[in-house]
């Protein structure tokens, strides 16, 4: 029990918020076409890559900012951000772990990302992306040999220009929303990965991002491609400094699931959320989108949301392949003065198409949360399912918890069901887990723990644990 | 549409009565129209069903100027047997004729509100047509502890005598303490092509009891609107239902603020529709004070290419706890063209409530049909037991017996 407490202590402020002090190569501050070349540049791009960039971009003028949502931000100038910065030893790449400067092990050790390889003990291999460039890539050899490519992205458009030229921006256009077209112009690293046909990815891929450098936005870009009968677990996790300011965060995720491939992607999201005023913190403005094109494909995201001074993301699922399963499974939790307006759609257009929304939100303290979905089931899906759940639970009278779900059916040989309660945590579960010995805290740890079970199952071992504890610890003080 | 409609305006105001303030609140609510024009997609709350196509396929250009100086025939073979009632009869949106005769006269006031302009406020530009154009318009009080004897039914009757025309009504209730009112809006149409923009402001005083039946039933061509705030205080209850049928198109608008304690609010609807059919219901329920209650049950049965909205919304603001919330909404598609479209929206700013939401979509389910024909039914009959059923009992919901049975006959179903 002592123990327990202790480690509630420590981790009782944002316990990633420290910040590295290295040397950064930035591109000049603000947004215009020159910063993009010099993007392009620095990445040694070849000619395509800046045409796909200045061509977003163009697009990017035309578009307005949405406005919709519903957590407000002040307005974003997009001229005073830095688009690009680097830990200036990357500026030539080291070849090996050891020529890594040793302040950026120090940091990933100091997050519990070790990169040296032995040191892992569990086989997960790790895309370390630090603000605008990919430090490391662990165990790329032994995947190689299996003929999975896991690697930065900026390496992916130099030596495998065929994939990347014929996948990315396939499932998010150019031509998409304000924030994923900036995200095409702009774009500075993010991973890459590539299971060919019939190949059972044989560890867990991840990508551990962080955002170190004050006064720029982090615009990442993964794209994941899942051949025919192939399949992929990815694991993405992000933290940052504590800083009073906004930062960007405005990523953009593809993957692409081709005939029998299964495609699993969890997020743990613990960006910094701001202090207890509500200040600073990552505005988290990300781009998810999975296209299950092969038939009998399936995608699905699980996503863990803690951190964030305000998430806005619908991871989603085009489920275009016949008999394609798309599922989402969400835990979303606002506290202090976070907001989140998160959800997912799910597009079916294939016959045979299934999916399944899981969604679990938790608001407490000032904070506001809301589901915000789309189930569309085109005329031609027939014999379509969708099943959608989502439970929120509030903890005080000055949160909000809201559900906004879009449900369409154009085709009478398909089913859509949705339901969604708002409780509290009931005083007769308190008084009993109470009762039974435990304190107030943990007795909401253990109920919360439970309304999140669903979904926490859909995690991968380890993952799972962490998350588990990151849940506890997001609700500290929201109760008594 | 523009100079059409400015003209109309004009000649619409030269025949009423009015101050030149009164003319000029009427025409800032003309200009608000002219600068919004008909809500459009692009309107979140009309994201299911754009009026402004739907009125450009259906009717094309609409006039907006309607010669109020001649009277209509009533036709008593219209009104419903079976059931005594007190009416209001609108005929091509004159109102001909209010009889209370079954109740006691000093209990009941009628209010001509026509010459004082009583802005109707809703942030949609529908609210600002109908400001702008109304011509008559009546405030009903029911006086405190009278409760009427028989119903009122209102018939919004329309003959062929209109086309292509905007016909704007506007009508308030207020119910003081005690009070209660059952009101049936029956729609009647041979018009075609015309576009019907009802308001209606309802005011419940402390105990008083709202039951409003809207009954849309008859086949016809028209584009109908309609908009029913009910302003609740303590320990009042408000009963809707909506069948919503015969139109073109339809769209229900309810408002409920639940405002006093222990008020409820109930909202039940069917949709039975065909042809290329477009209705679309739509409720906001705002618990805004402790210990509220509010019921919503919504289902459609689907055929041909119809298409069918629901939006519901259940608001709880942060004082209202111990809040009872609950809304449902089911819809059988039985052909491959038609579509329903549901957004149950909830928004919830305290801890203490119960809230929940559902809504299916789906076929008929063909396991139910094997019973049935197994039972010796053939598919039609099976299938029709299955539809009357499942809307049997959103009409079971309705908790006056006198009307219900009339319900029930109206649509057919046989218990």
């Amino acid at each position: 029990m002592e123990n327990r407490q202790k480690e509630i202590d420590k981790l009782k402020d944002y316990k990633y918020g420290f910040s590295t002090d290295i040397e950064n190569t930035r591109a000049p501050k603000g947004l215009n076409e020159d910063v993009i070349k010099f993007i392009s540049n620095i990445k040694k791009e070849p000619q395509w890559m800046l045409d796909f960039r200045l061509k977003a971009f163009e697009r990017f003028k035309q578009l307005k900012e949405p406005d919709w949502q519903k957590p407000k931000y002040p307005n974003i100038d997009y001229q005073d951000l830095y688009y690009y910065s680097a830990p200036k030893s990357m500026d030539d790449k080291p070849k090996s772990l050891d020529e890594l400067d040793p302040k950026l092990l120090e940091t990933y050790k100091k997050l519990g990302i070790p990169l040296q390889e032995q040191a892992r003990l569990n086989g997960i291999a790790v895309d370390a992306v630090f603000d605008s460039v990919s430090v490391a890539t662990t165990f790329r050899e032994e995947l190689i040999k299996q003929g999975i490519i896991f690697c930065p992205i900026s390496e992916a458009i130099q030596n495998h220009p065929e994939l990347v030229k014929k996948y990315l921006g396939s499932v998010i256009p150019l031509t998409d929303h304000f924030f994923a077209t900036l995200n095409s112009a702009v774009f500075t690293d993010g991973s890459f990965v590539y299971i060919p046909e019939g190949v059972r990815c044989p560890m867990e891929l991840s990508t551990y991002f962080r955002i170190n450098a004050s006064n720029t936005g982090q615009f990442e870009r993964t794209l994941i491609i899942a051949d025919k009968g192939s399949y992929v677990s990815y694991l993405e996790g992000c933290t940052a400094p504590m800083r009073d300011e906004n930062q960007l965060h405005a990523a953009n995720v593809e993957l692409v699931a081709l005939d029998d491939a299964e495609i699993k992607y969890s997020t743990v999201q613990n960006w910094y959320p701001g202090d207890k005023d509500g200040k600073g913190g990552i505005y988290n403005f990300v781009t998810k989108r999975g296209l299950c094109k092969g038939k009998n494909s399936k995608i699905s995201w699980t996503q863990v949301e803690t951190g964030s001074a305000i998430t806005w993301k619908y991871p989603s699922c085009i489920l275009k392949g016949d008999n394609s399963v798309g599922e989402f499974y969400s835990i979303a939790i606002t506290n202090n003065h976070q907001k989140a307006d998160t959800g997912t759609k799910m597009i079916h257009l294939g016959k045979n198409t299934k999916s399944k929304i899981i969604s679990k939100g938790i608001s407490a303290g000032f904070s506001d949360m809301t589901y915000r979905g789309l189930v569309d089931i085109s005329s031609k899906a027939s014999n379509s399912n969708n099943y959608t759940q989502c439970d929120s639970l509030l903890m005080g009278n000055k949160c909000g918890a809201h559900t906004v779900p879009y449900i369409k059916n154009k085709n009478s040989e398909s089913n859509i069901a949705h339901e969604a309660t708002t409780s509290k945590i009931s005083e007769e579960q308190l008084h009993y887990c109470q009762q039974r010995g435990l304190s107030a805290e943990e007795a909401v740890g253990l109920i919360v723990n439970g309304f999140c079970k669903e979904v926490l199952q859909q995690l991968p071992m380890e993952f799972a644990v962490e998350a588990q504890k990151l849940v506890g610890i997001s609700l500290e003080g929201s109760v008594g | 549409m523009k100079e059409q409609l400015q003209k109309d305006f004009d000649n619409t105001v030269k025949n009423l009565n009015l101050s030149q303030k009164d003319i000029e609140i009427k025409k800032f609510s003309l200009d608000n129209f002219l600068n919004k024009g008909f809500p459009n997609r692009k309107e979140e709350d009309w994201k299911f069903s754009d009026l402004n196509q739907i009125i450009k396929k259906n009717i094309g250009e609409l006039s907006f100027y309607n010669d109020y100086t001649y009277t209509n025939k009533v036709d008593t073979s219209e009104f419903v047997d079976g059931l005594e009632h007190n009416k209001i009869v609108f005929i091509n949106g004159r109102i001909e004729k209010i009889d209370f005769n079954y109740e006691k006269k000093e209990q009941i006031e009628i209010i001509d509100q026509s010459e004082t302009i009583n802005k109707f406020d809703n942030n949609n530009s529908l609210s600002d047509l109908n400001n702008a154009l109304t011509n008559k318009s009546f405030k009903i009080v029911i006086k405190k502890g009278y409760q009427l004897v028989k119903p009122l039914i209102i018939y919004h009757t329309s003959n062929s005598k209109i086309w292509s025309k905007n016909i704007n009504l506007r009508l308030d209730f207020e119910l003081e303490e005690d009070s209660s009112l059952r009101l049936i809006d029956l729609f009647n149409d041979t018009s075609e092509k015309n576009f019907f923009n009802i308001f209606y402001d309802f005011n419940l005083k402390e105990n008083a009891i709202l039951k409003n039946y809207k009954v849309d039933k008859q086949e016809n061509k028209n584009i109908k609107y309609s908009f029913n705030n009910i302003d609740q205080n303590k320990n009042t209850i408000s009963e809707t239902f909506i069948l919503s049928s015969g139109s073109n198109f339809f769209k229900n608008e309810i408002n409920c603020n639940l405002k006093g304690e222990h008020s409820s609010a109930f909202v039940n609807g069917i949709f039975s529709l065909y042809n290329n059919k477009h209705h679309e219901i739509r409720t906001i329920v705002n618990h805004l004070t402790e210990n509220t209650k509010s019921y919503q049950l919504i289902k459609s049965v689907l055929e041909d290419s119809s298409k069918a909205a629901y939006q519901g919304k259940i608001f709880v603001n942060s004082d209202a706890q111990k809040t009872d919330g609950y809304q449902l909404s089911k819809a059988i598609l039985l052909n491959k063209d038609s579509e329903f479209n549901a957004k149950p929206e909830l928004e919830i700013y305290a801890d203490d409530v119960k809230c929940s939401h559902g809504s299916a979509s789906g076929s008929l389910n063909e396991d139910s049909i094997f019973y049935l024909m197994s039972r010796g039914l053939n598919y039609n009959q099976a299938r029709e037991l299955l539809i009357n059923g499942f809307l049997l009992d959103v009409v079971e919901k309705i908790t006056d017996s006198e009307i219900r049975n009339l319900i029930k006959n109206m649509i057919g179903i046989k218990e």
